[in-house]
Parts: structure tokens; sequence; C-alpha cells
């Protein structure tokens, strides 16, 4: 087993429901990633496009804070080249399609106890395992 | 404005969040995928860590009549089974198990400055733009 960060999936765990929370009290919107990237691109109403944006700026910002403060962000790439970018195709095709990724079905649509993103988390954390598996035994 | 300005703080408190719990790296989300190998929990205390909160916070929070800086609450109005949600995180369970980024993630990674980084959110917006065009079809 690999070492895991206990601590700081705890409390960046913490973090996150916060945000997502907070979100809900006072935007009224649910906390998914993909929708909330999927409004800039398709709405068209200046209104509903603007927080969205502003919230996107926000995440890279909150991610850049913890870099400075660390100095330097944990990132190792996985794929490079044509397989990052058929991922990125992939991840971008099924959260439209599927209505949500794993903050909107996983951390919101759980706590909306919404049968549809159960179903939803549990096909693409059991999908997405099987794909490990398979790259890392067979590719 | 107010929502805005919210959306903006409570996008970094997200970002911030992620970078803590180090979901933005790849390696550690791969590392829960792989539960046949070196198998890290980590993604799994994340999970709790959040949902801690959010399970019991949102019902509280829904009882209100209206959020505090909007009109109403914009909920998700669909609640069939149907084959575009199951379609759907199929494909998706795939390119996050190819790559280990997920959106939020990837786009908190930007903050890196990692030329890959930027490669995988143009293609993961393309998908979303190509996955939009269909929903578009009667």
């Amino acid at each position: 087993m690999a070492e895991p960060n206990i601590i700081g999936g705890l409390l960046g765990g913490a973090l996150i429901g916060l945000a997502s929370a907070l979100l809900l009290l006072l935007n009224g919107r649910i906390a998914g990633i993909s929708g909330i990237l999927g409004g800039v691109i398709k709405s068209n109403v200046p209104g509903e496009r603007s927080w969205r944006v502003a919230f996107i700026l926000g995440l890279v910002g909150g991610a850049a804070l913890d870099a400075f403060m660390r100095g330097g962000l944990p990132l190792r790439m996985q794929p490079a080249g044509p397989m990052l970018i058929l991922a990125g195709l992939l991840v971008g095709f099924g959260t439209r399609l599927g209505s949500g990724c794993t903050s909107g079905h996983g951390v919101c649509g759980l706590a909306r106890r919404s049968p549809r993103s159960l179903v939803a988390t549990m096909i693409f954390m059991i999908v997405a395992a099987l794909t490990v598996f398979l790259t890392r035994n067979f590719f | 404005m107010a929502a805005i300005v919210s959306a903006l703080l409570i996008g970094a408190l997200f970002g911030f969040g992620l970078a803590v719990s180090e979901m933005i790296d790849p390696a550690r989300v791969i590392g829960f995928l792989d539960v046949a190998g070196r198998w890290d929990p980590t993604l799994l205390f994340v999970m709790g860590g959040a949902l801690a909160v959010t399970l019991p916070g949102f019902p509280l929070i829904l009882r209100r009549a209206r959020p505090l800086l909007a009109e109403f609450f914009a909920m998700p109005t669909q609640s069939r089974l149907d084959g575009s949600l199951i379609t759907g995180a199929t494909i998706f369970g795939i390119g996050w198990g190819i790559a280990g980024f997920c959106p939020g993630p990837a786009l908190a990674a930007l903050a890196s400055g990692s030329p890959g980084v930027a490669v995988f959110v143009v293609a993961m917006i393309a998908g979303q733009w190509a996955g939009s065009l269909l929903e578009q079809r009667p």
C-alpha cells in the first residue's frame, strides 16, 4: 500500500465540503465543477456566466495559494501526448453527457441523496478502477 | 456583484482544499484507483471529509426558503436513470482512469503552470463542447 496523506486528505476534503455548502447557502448553486465550466462555454446569459468565471478563477487562485505556502504543487502527471489529450476529451464529453463529475455527483449529489448521483458515482469509480487495472497490466 | 465575489472566494476555498488534499496530483488519484496494486486510500479520506460537511449541511441549508445572495436554489431537475447518465459516467470513468484528472483538480492544477495541464484542460473543454452539440439534437 502507498503512504496515504490522511491529515491533508481529511482537512482538504472538509474544505471542499465547506466550499460546496457555502456555494449552496450563498449562491443557491451546486458546486459541480464540470457543470460550472459547461455553463461558461454554453450559456449566453451574461449574469449566468460571470459567477462561473469568478469561481474558476478562484479555483486556480486557491491552488496557487497552497503552492505558495508549500513552495510548489504536488503534481505527477501520468500520461503525456495523445493519451493525455484523449483522456481530456473523454472527461469533458463524459461529464457533459452524464451531467456531472466527482464534485457534482460525488460530493454534492450524494449529500442531496440523489439516486442518479449515487449510480453515476459508482459507475465512474468502478470504470476508472478497471481502466487503471487494464493500463497497468496490459498496456 | 455580491454573488460574484462570493463565487470567487468559495472557488478559492475549493481550489485550496483540492491542493491541500493533494487531489490535484494525478498520481494520488491513480493510486486510489489502483486497487490491485499499491493502493493509496487518500481519496477516501477526502471524500469522507467532504461528505462529513455536506451530508448534514445540505438538508439544513435546503430548509431555507431561498439562498442568501440569490432568488432561488438552482437544483438539478432530472430524476430518471437514463442512458445518457450511464454512458456519460462510463466515458468519464475511462478518461479519469487514464489521466487521473477530473474537472476540478485539472482546472485548479492550472496554477502549476504545467503545459500538460493546459493541454488536458483544452481537450476537456473541447469534449464538453462536443457533448453539448449532442445534447441540442432532438
